[in-house]
């Protein structure tokens, strides 16, 4: 699976204010993989997902996309480069309906692929074609997560990322969003940079996996790979596998 | 079954009893004091009381009786109806609407179009100037006026509480430039929304970073140091005189409305003098202006910018993250807003043909911000509706000469507007918490075109 580099963080260093959130960090991510990075809260998985779309900035190191430095594009530019993000909390558009949410992640190539994609989008969640008229607030949790990463999709990415799908959703909601990240990824080729708290899942899903301690990167390997480690499996499965 | 309804409605007579009783002897406490004894003083001067229990007995009555009539009837119908229509299934979106509902633009704006004609046939030539000056012209110059705020505030979610500053910039462009270049009313119309446009960006770029609460502290302290700057530059402005003599609008430059001018409209026409035919036009003018406002508006919404409002107004994290550059975005939003403040400003000047920074104190502003809640955000009907009942109450309260009957000759309704204005926004917030207009048309569909009701969200959140 291994093909070239898509996204490479070089020993990216992100503040708030005086606070060091990352220290160091390195990840690389191919064309065409799954990869996940896991880790406890507050490990700062969050942040290097933010700091991937610029905000807030890393103040040492680098994030090269495409072969391209981005450490200091701002985030409106970043995303321009065709990475989208379905964000922690969803962050959809509440009083705007499903279709208007879809239209916003479309604006990148000013709704050209709009018709086509969305009917892409439906097939791949059905839920959302029967509720596109109705407000993004009004619907639940994962019909709301569906869509987050249906507008994402809209701009037709080269990297998704995706920070916390499965954040408040029953197992089986979970388990339909992560199919249909899998089939994305199998039948489209999208690469796809995961950010999980269900690590279990998530290992499962992914090519390879980071794992993320205090703002540091202390293991790598193959989702199989770290699946089988007894350090991974003591300190995020036994304890968060039900 | 029979026995178990009468026992329900016999036991819901005896609360109701009880519970008038009570909200009368509530009343009896608040208003013994207040409502039956009253002071006055004496042919001697001196101070003294005389008891109103009568009035007291009608106050106490109202309570009791309202509350009774409240708990045993009102409620238990609308209780009923609510419950009926949840049985049959229909809600409050339901999509058979009468004829009056749905033609209701079509048929408002046919009536505006003929609005100054019928108040001329009805109330005749010199009648007909306070209805197409006062309600007229004045209503619409809110109308614009909120339009305009809507987007900044009901679109893009920048709550802005000097939109006024706005307003004086378009104002004093005409006044100034009108006075001291001698451009006519057509050539500044444009500038002045420029000119004001400009001011926008001007108050955008420092509040950029802020939202909420401390983007509306800024931008009341801009409104106000425009205020200032008017008062205080005397040298230019005149400061507090205000600029008086300024030009009136002519007929797009064929004919003029100054009585002494060779191309007077009414000469040309042969018409009677009297000033209402100019105010006819001005009213014209004004609507042509509101409908271009409208007009852009709804454009704009189907357009990526208008779009990018909406969204940014929802979350401008998620914004930022699919590419929409909020910089950008939100100077367009604070320059269009200001854009059409400036045309009512310049529009309000050459009405006025007197402009004093009095017109643009802070209470202007927070009457168009109240006019665009009250209307619901972003809803353009609502917020005409909301102009209509504000602007035209006000006026109408001027009107109601016959208050002095009751209240005695010192009574002066205007001086009630305020309470009236708080009252009637308390009112309404209670009753239609999104404002008169909750719903809200969606810009993109694949097949019909369905308002989405804002009944099942939260206010704030939907």
């Amino acid at each position: 699976m291994a093909g070239e580099t898509l996204l490479k963080v070089q020993g990216v260093e992100t503040y708030y204010g005086n606070i060091r959130a990352l220290s160091g960090v390195d990840v690389e991510v191919h064309k065409g993989e799954i990869v996940s990075l896991i880790g406890a809260n507050g490990a700062g998985k969050s942040t290097l997902m933010m700091t991937i779309c610029g905000s807030p900035q890393a103040k040492n190191g680098q994030v090269i996309f495409d072969g391209e430095d981005i450490t200091k594009l701002p985030t409106h530019l970043i995303a321009r480069k065709r990475i989208a993000q379905s964000p922690e909390g969803r962050r959809i558009f509440p009083r705007m309906t499903v279709l208007e949410n879809l239209q916003m992640g479309a604006n990148l190539d000013n709704l050209k692929y709009f018709k086509e994609d969305v009917e892409k989008v439906f097939a791949m969640f059905p839920r959302l074609k029967e509720r596109q008229s109705q407000r993004g607030g009004t619907l639940s949790g994962g019909e709301q997560q569906m869509l987050s990463i249906g507008r994402a999709l809209m701009s037709r990415p080269k990297l998704l990322l995706l920070d916390e799908p499965s954040l408040g959703l029953a197992p089986l909601i979970v388990k339909g969003i992560f199919e249909a990240i899998k089939k994305l990824n199998k039948e489209e080729g999208l690469t796809v940079f995961l950010v999980e708290q269900n690590a279990f899942a998530a290992l499962k899903l992914s090519d390879r996996a980071y794992v993320m301690v205090n703002g540091k990167v202390t293991m790598s390997g193959s989702g199989k790979e770290l699946l089988a480690n007894p350090e991974v499996r003591a300190a995020y499965l036994e304890g968060g596998r039900h | 079954m029979a026995y178990t309804a009468e026992n329900n409605s016999s036991s819901l007579m005896a609360k109701a009893v009880k519970e008038g009783i009570f909200a009368g002897v509530i009343a009896f406490g608040m208003f013994l004091l207040f409502v039956g004894i009253e002071t006055y003083q004496d042919i001697n001067n001196q101070l003294t009381w005389r008891t109103r229990w009568g009035l007291l007995a009608v106050f106490v009555a109202v309570a009791a009786i309202g509350r009774f009539l409240t708990v045993g009837f009102i409620k238990p119908h609308l209780d009923k109806r609510k419950l009926a229509k949840a049985k049959s299934g229909v809600l409050d979106i339901s999509t058979d609407k009468s004829f009056f509902h749905r033609n209701f633009l079509k048929i408002a704006l046919l009536f505006l179009l003929c609005y100054p004609f019928l108040a001329m046939l009805i109330f005749g030539r010199q009648g007909s100037l306070k209805y197409v000056d006062n309600f007229g012209i004045q209503i619409l110059i809110y109308v614009m006026l909120a339009w305009g705020l809507n987007i900044v505030v009901g679109l893009a979610g920048l709550l802005d509480l000097g939109y006024v500053a706005f307003y004086a910039v378009g104002a004093y462009s005409y006044a100034l430039l009108s006075a001291n270049f001698g451009f006519s009313f057509w050539l500044l119309l444009p500038m002045a929304g420029i000119l004001a446009g400009f001011w926008g960006i001007i108050l955008g770029f420092p509040v950029l970073r802020l939202r909420g609460d401390y983007l509306a502290i800024v931008t009341l302290a801009f409104g106000e140091i425009i205020r200032l700057v008017l008062i205080n530059w005397t040298d230019v402005t005149r400061g507090t005189f205000g600029i008086s003599g300024i030009a009136k609008a002519s007929f797009f430059g064929i004919w003029s409305f100054d009585v002494g001018a060779a191309n007077n409209f009414n000469k040309a026409w042969g018409l009677p003098s009297s000033s209402v035919y100019y105010k006819i036009f001005l009213f014209y003018v004004i609507l042509a202006l509101c409908l271009i406002t409208a007009y852009v508006t709804i454009r704009l919404r189907r357009m990526p910018i208008g779009r990018a409002w909406e969204a940014l107004r929802e979350d401008e994290i998620a914004c930022r993250s699919l590419g929409i550059n909020t910089v950008t975005t939100k100077l367009t939003a604070f320059a269009t807003g200001a854009m059409f403040g400036g045309f009512a400003g310049s529009f309000f000047a050459a009405r006025q043909g007197f402009v004093s920074p009095e017109s643009f104190v802070f209470l202007e502003s927070a009457v168009i911000l109240a006019i665009v809640v009250l209307g619901g955000m972003g809803s353009l009907t609502g917020i005409a509706i909301a102009a209509v009942v504000m602007v035209g109450g006000t006026e109408l309260l001027r009107e109601m000469e016959f208050l002095k009957h009751v209240f005695g000759p010192d009574f002066t309704p205007e001086l009630y507007r305020m309470l009236l204005f708080g009252l009637a926004m308390i009112i309404v917030m209670l009753f239609k918490p999104r404002g008169f207009v909750g719903t809200r048309e969606p810009t993109a569909f694949l097949k019909e075109r369905k308002a989405v009701s804002g009944s099942f969200t939260k206010e704030g959140h939907g």
